[in-house]
């Protein structure tokens, strides 16, 4: 069976891992082909809402990247958006989905190699947890909802 | 404001495990400004309970609106065309939208998803503050502008009490000791006297203890 390849949806601040996204483009980096980038104005404009429907519409994991602490280009945007991170990361752990699948990084625009080992780390962390229950296309989970358990 | 918290996700998905299609209605009134009950929030928990569903082979339709107030009649008779299909409505406004939903819609399991905690207001952006009792006859101009029923932890008339430590509250070192507030302020004032005068005993018939209340303004009642 090939190995599990994660859909992962980057919510990234056009001021630091947006830009470093080019930049590590531009330094010609290899990372994984596994993360959509979403260009958010902030960090700090990712709601709970956005998120949970990101996790509906099947995706394996979902991250956040924002500035370093201090650096936010609207003062605090990335502070809000890590609070917001953490009360979502709760509701999935409530309702089983587990908050692993979730997580904020500071990525600064100057680190392309950061941006990187990000998308990297991330899609890790989620081949080893498996496909999102929710995410249809994935092999287990055809099969559950043809009756069979995993 | 009303202030209200959402109670735990698992404990609302509980009332409704048996059923198949649900309307989550928000309201854009108190539970808006507080944060708990606004059309975000109704997003926010419908989607957090269809995940779970999900994640239980027992998936949920569930839909979501907003009323501007469920506490008046006029707002939630146009939503009648949403409740006709569903199985329940999961209400997110306070404990007095879920009542006129139950009575509108008497063949609907209604729920609410919120706990209804206090009349407040907002100290900081998520921090409320219980600030009136509602008992009813207010007192305020005679407290300094300040709450002896519900910032008294005893609802004292003539506090302060003995268990009022260098102005902190026996219940709790970090709850304010109302008549201390009071009398600072009376003395700030030049209004001391004013705490001096023997007041009536309070009516408390005009509080809940009366039974249910209602209020009435005949000159604006329409007339069929
Ligand atoms: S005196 Fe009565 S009406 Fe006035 S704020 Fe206190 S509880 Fe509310
Ligand atoms: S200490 Fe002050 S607030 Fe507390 S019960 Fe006594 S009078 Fe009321």
């Amino acid at each position: 069976m090939p190995e599990f390849e994660p859909k992962i949806v980057a919510f990234c601040c056009r001021y630091c891992a947006y830009t470093a996204a080019d930049l590590a483009g531009s330094m010609r980096l290899q990372y994984s082909p596994n993360i959509r980038v979403v260009e958010m104005p902030c960090s700090g404009t990712i709601e709970h809402g956005l998120i949970l429907s990101t996790f509906e519409k099947g995706v394996d994991g979902v991250y956040i990247a924002g500035c370093n602490l201090g650096d936010c280009h609207f003062l605090k945007g990335n502070v809000r958006a890590i609070k917001r991170v953490a009360a979502v990361k709760k509701i999935l752990d409530e309702i089983g989905l587990g908050g692993e699948r979730l997580e904020f990084f500071h990525v600064p625009a100057s680190e392309g190699t950061k941006f990187a080992q990000v998308a990297n780390e991330m899609t890790e962390r989620i081949r080893q947890l498996g496909p999102s229950p929710l995410n249809k296309n994935a092999a287990g989970n055809a099969q559950k909802e043809g009756g069979q358990t995993a | 404001m009303i202030v209200a918290q959402q109670k735990p996700v698992s404990e609302i998905a509980q009332m409704i495990s048996d059923c198949k299609k649900v309307l989550f209605l928000g309201c854009a009134g108190c539970v808006t400004v507080c944060l708990a009950g606004g059309e975000k929030e109704t997003d926010v928990l419908a989607s957090a309970i269809r995940i779970k569903r999900t994640l239980e082979s027992n998936p949920l339709e569930a839909t979501t609106f907003t009323c501007t107030r469920q506490c008046d009649p006029e707002y939630i008779v146009g939503i009648d065309n949403l409740v006709k299909d569903v199985d329940a409505i999961v209400s997110l406004a306070c404990g007095v939208g879920v009542q006129y939903l139950a009575e509108r819609f008497k063949d609907k399991w209604v729920v609410p998803a919120l706990d209804t905690k206090f009349i407040g207001g907002s100290v900081v952006h998520g921090l409320w503050e219980e600030k009136c009792g509602l008992c009813g006859e207010c007192i305020l101009h005679r407290t300094g502008g300040i709450c002896p029923i519900i910032r008294c932890s005893k609802s004292i008339l003539n506090g302060p009490c003995g268990g009022s430590q260098h102005g902190k509250c026996e219940v709790d070192k970090d709850v304010d000791c109302a008549w201390q507030l009071i009398y600072d302020r009376m003395r700030a004032l030049g209004k001391l006297d004013k705490l001096m005068e023997i007041q009536p005993i309070k009516d408390w018939s005009k509080s809940r203890d009366g039974g249910p209340r209602k209020a009435i303004r005949e000159d604006v009642m329409i007339d069929e």
